[in-house]
């Protein structure tokens, strides 16, 4: 016969002004195996929990439930008194008579009735638990940070600089990423570069950090604290262990005019190349699709002029194994492709505009390599079409953001931002030159924000007209933009040298595919879900794989950089310990009576099954059976709920006591 | 290739000239024309700008008489017809309860299953290749700047026709047929439509803008395939030239002028005689780039109205 000792909170009058928690205990005390009822005014203070412990050891009681709040509110609370009485904790439950009661119902004795009912459940179930023990997991102190745009090399320095071990895989051949790029920030107009490029010399000194240029996450397996890794260098064609990044190789290559990503096709870089002066790794890549050698076997001159015999012709991508026990993402953003082509279904593009067509309608990124001082015109204002000085510039926000007719909906949140900073630094380069705006609602909430967009418009004279543009044209090599002005309600017509698009800001390509390998959720946006929008913001789904800048939702980078330090703090709790502690209620398949026909494994949103075979000691193949990995399951009970077998049950919740419980309502 | 042929208002009255010369074309591309019998208004401006059932029930009773004659196409050489239709059609397919009510109405069972084509889409539909090979004069001294207006391509989601801020489908048949065409600014601009009767300076600022930049892009004629846009641009341009005091000179072919010109046809066959504009050279066939330019033909008797 149970020992249960069952606890009636009052919560104040919480509880007590609907239900007759009187009544109630005295119900309550005569259910089978209920050794002894009370109730008191709040069972979570400390008399309160001393009431409790007090009675687990002088009633010898071997189970305890207790009617108050939400489990969510005080179980931890409860589970640790009982400890300290020397009971197994999970051997406590709750009946939460205030939420799903005592507050939603109005009538006394009907809500009474019902609390005795909730609490007749929690005894049923507390008259089949037994004890179960936390789960130890083994933690491997190392993290993986996918990305190496500012938010990665935040969290990178924040982890490697509390003594833990890095590991840093960047898709391009240098980290840095958008930020690497950008002129000046804002809104204190810094260079991005002066800030950026000493954090990412660090990245690539640190004794903690392993960076991995030029390569991409290939496959995860594993489970928090024990995530296998495979990494997937790709061919390079120098090997930068050799290679001092004298410059010989990129000088002599006759292919000089590629266009250069890192510009954004503003400039032109050779088939061998670093993508910037300041790159980490500052060694080169070689380009297979416009290299002469690797096309049709010809030039062949950097190999020559290479000193330290570092290019190899015949490299191929590796795939390299790392373990690691928790991982952040940090992959960041691309912008929104504003022609025609869309890679993406429900997207569309802007035909009016001309991007594309015109070569002097552009995209902000563009725009900021041209203003950069390490940009393709060492920060001279060339416009591409001709190099010549623009002597007015049309700036259009919310280009893709806020248009549900091209398919995203959602606010890029920057670009009214480093839109006033373009005007702004555009008038600083040409001063008798006329920055015109076009928005839609000038979004500047932030430090300094609105009054940076002051700035813009009451010193730097930037004009704005709050309305659309319709159409651009060229007429004889000027852009001819046509818009509305909204608030003066007339159509405004401009003349413009240049047209810089404020375009929508996406998840970075390939983010989808890498939320699969690692089992995190992702919006309609492709943008990554965090496990609870305020109060897990950096968390995810799955355990131990944490999210930060702008793969996340569009962000500026005092945001993304917050986001990445909060990651890190995350991955450092997880490091914490030795052994990673979980909740012992998990799914526990019956091996003797498993028909090992793995509906569970398929059905299992966690990958936590896997397929396992039973032998005699002597190695002797007895039968193959599902097993849960008691690191990755989460309880949720699906693999029970599919079990045509009933071998799956979840321990804490185990079909019996469910059973039992709804046996003992009808 | 057999298509059900809506004509409206335009066709058989102002623009009847863009009839003859679609109907020589398309009779030697073996295209067979069956007007529908019966058919009334396509509702146009005025009834989707009063009623909104009526702007569905007109067409959808011109939609109902061409599928009774078992028509899977048909060819509403007006764009502002087409796009009634189209918008109907859509929301009838969208629409069971609508659909079913407008078969009421109309007295008629609206389908919505066959399908409405521009004459850009007939010439494509016969194929460039065939188009090619049927030329026998071609376009060597047209340097056309072709005119989409407003209602061809646009609103994207019903004409589901070629890219709606840059098409190309009028100068490829134009390309096809060796004439050269340029990239202007004004293609989908609107002409002013039927502000011409309402608030002619509209029409004549709108339209004034248009034949300037085609000029300014080295056209030497506009090619139109609206009705609508072609009273504006040719019967308003003297009017447009007084009121701006200059000269276009500017000839507004429909496409069917064109490739009827290419298919060898003279232009009096095409009707073009009767445009108000006339190029001093109207068969561009051959090798004769006339620096002549255009010239006037006098108003009034020789002209339509």
């Amino acid at each position: 016969m149970s020992r249960i000792g069952v606890f009636i909170c009052w919560c104040g009058e919480n509880i007590a002004r609907t239900v007759d928690v009187e009544e109630a205990t005295k119900q309550v005390a005569q259910f089978p195996g209920v050794r002894c009822a009370l109730n008191y005014k709040y069972m979570c203070s400390d008399p309160g929990q001393t009431l409790v412990r007090d009675k687990i050891a002088s009633e010898r009681l071997d189970s305890v439930v207790v009617a108050s709040c939400s489990p969510h509110m005080h179980l931890r609370t409860f589970r640790n008194a009982a400890a300290l009485a020397g009971l197994n904790p999970y051997r406590v439950e709750m009946a939460n008579i205030r939420e799903q009661c005592s507050w939603v119902h109005p009538d006394r004795t009907q809500a009474t009735a019902k609390a005795v009912q909730l609490i007749r459940l929690s005894v049923e179930k507390a008259r089949r638990d037994h004890e179960l023990q936390p789960i130890r997991v083994p933690v491997t102190r190392r993290a993986l940070v996918i990305g190496g745009g500012v938010a990665g090399i935040q969290a990178a320095l924040d982890i490697a600089n509390s003594g833990y071990e890095v590991v840093m895989v960047e898709r391009e051949p240098s980290i840095g990423g958008k930020m690497a790029g950008l002129s000046e920030t804002f809104p204190t107009l810094d260079c991005s570069q002066c800030i950026l490029t000493p954090r990412m010399v660090e990245v690539g000194q640190h004794p903690n950090i392993r960076l991995y240029s030029y390569s991409e996450v290939e496959a995860v397996s594993g489970y928090v604290g024990n995530f296998n890794v495979t990494i997937r260098q790709k061919a390079r064609y120098v090997d930068i262990s050799k290679c001092t990044g004298c410059g010989e190789c990129w000088n002599v290559c006759p292919l000089k005019r590629n266009r250069s990503e890192f510009d954004y096709g503003m400039g032109f870089r050779p088939a061998i190349y670093v993508p910037f002066p300041q790159a980490v790794p500052a060694r080169p890549v070689i380009d297979p699709k416009t290299c002469a050698k690797l096309i049709r076997n010809g030039c062949g001159l950097c190999i020559k002029k290479c000193k330290a015999e570092a290019i190899n012709f015949k490299d191929q991508d590796k795939l390299v194994e790392e373990k690691v026990g928790a991982v952040v993402i940090a992959t960041g953003y691309k912008l929104y492709n504003i022609g025609k082509t869309q890679d993406r279904p429900g997207l569309e593009g802007y035909g009016e505009y001309g991007y594309g067509k015109y070569k002097d309608v552009i995209d902000s990124l563009q725009f900021e390599r041209l203003m950069s001082a390490s940009g393709p015109t060492v920060g001279e204002l060339k416009r591409p079409s001709d190099g010549a000085l623009p002597n007015s510039v049309v700036f259009i926000s919310c280009v893709g953001s806020r248009d549900n007719a091209k398919g995203l909906a959602y606010c890029s949140k920057i670009c009214c931002m480093y839109t006033a900073k373009h005007a702004m630094l555009y008038k600083h380069k040409v001063h008798d030159g006329q920055a015109h705006v076009f928005y839609m609602d000038i979004r500047a909430g932030g430090k300094g924000y609105e009054e940076f967009v002051r700035r813009a418009i009451e010193q730097d004279g930037a004009k704005y007209y709050r309305g659309r543009v319709s159409k651009i044209t060229e007429e004889n090599g000027k852009l001819i933009v046509r818009g509305a002005d909204t608030l003066a309600g007339e159509p405004v017509t401009i003349e413009a040298d240049m047209v810089v698009l404020a375009a929508a800001m996406r998840p970075a390509d390939g983010v989808e595919q890498l939320a699969q390998k690692l089992n995190v959720g992702y919006d309609e946006y492709g943008f990554l879900l965090e496990s609870h929008p305020k109060l897990r913001p950096v968390e995810t789904s799955a355990a131990g794989v944490y999210i930060c800048g702008a793969c996340q939702a569009p962000k500026d980078i005092p945001e993304s950089v917050a986001q990445a330090s909060a990651a890190a703090s995350k991955v450092l709790i997880t490091f914490s310990a030795s052994e990673l502690t979980r909740e012992p209620e998990i799914a526990k398949i019956n091996e003797e009576t498993c028909a090992a026909c793995f509906t569970c494994l398929h059905a299992c949103p966690y990958h936590a099954i896997e397929q396992a075979e039973i032998r005699t000691p002597r190695g002797v193949f007895v039968k193959r059976t599902a097993r849960v990995n008691p690191g990755l399951c989460m309880g949720c009970g699906t693999c029970v709920a599919v079990c045509p077998s009933k071998s799956a049950d979840l321990e804490g919740f185990t079909e019996q006591q469910i059973y039992s419980m709804v046996e003992s309502l009808v | 290739m057999n298509l059900a042929y809506y004509p409206g208002c335009a066709l058989h009255g102002s623009s009847n000239d863009y009839e003859q010369s679609l109907r020589a074309c398309l009779e030697t591309l073996d295209v067979q024309l069956k007007e529908i019998d019966d058919w009334i208004c396509c509702g146009a401006t005025a009834a989707h700008s009063l009623n909104q059932k009526l702007a569905i029930a007109l067409p959808a009773r011109n939609l109902a008489l061409a599928e009774d004659e078992g028509y899977q196409q048909m060819l509403a050489p007006c764009p502002m017809c087409s796009m009634q239709l189209l918008k109907a059609r859509k929301a009838l397919v969208e629409d069971e309860a609508l659909r079913r009510r407008m078969s009421e109405i109309v007295e008629l069972e609206v389908r919505g299953d066959t399908q409405v084509l521009n004459l850009i889409q007939v010439f494509e539909a016969i194929g460039l290749d065939r188009l090619k090979a049927a030329v026998k004069a071609p376009l060597g001294s047209i340097c056309a700047a072709c005119y989409y207006g407003c209602l061809l391509t646009r609103p994207a989601s019903v004409a589901e026709f070629d890219d709606c801020e840059q098409p190309r489908s009028m100068e490829k048949i134009l390309e096809a047929l060796g004439g050269k065409t340029v990239d202007w600014n004004y293609r989908t601009e609107c002409c002013g439509a039927g502000m011409t009767m309402a608030n002619e300076q509209t029409v004549l600022d709108l339209s004034h803008k248009i034949l300037s930049n085609a000029a300014a892009h080295g056209a030497n004629c506009l090619v139109v395939a609206c009705p609508m846009c072609h009273v504006n641009l040719d019967m308003k341009q003297p009017a447009i030239e007084r009121h701006y005091g200059v000269r276009h000179e500017m000839p507004i072919y429909y496409l069917s002028d064109v490739v009827g010109l290419a298919l060898g046809f003279k232009p009096e066959a095409l009707g073009i005689d009767r445009h108000f504009v006339c190029s001093a050279d109207p068969a561009p066939g051959g090798v004769s780039t006339s620096d002549a330019g255009p010239a006037r033909r006098g108003t009034g008797a020789t002209g339509k109205v």
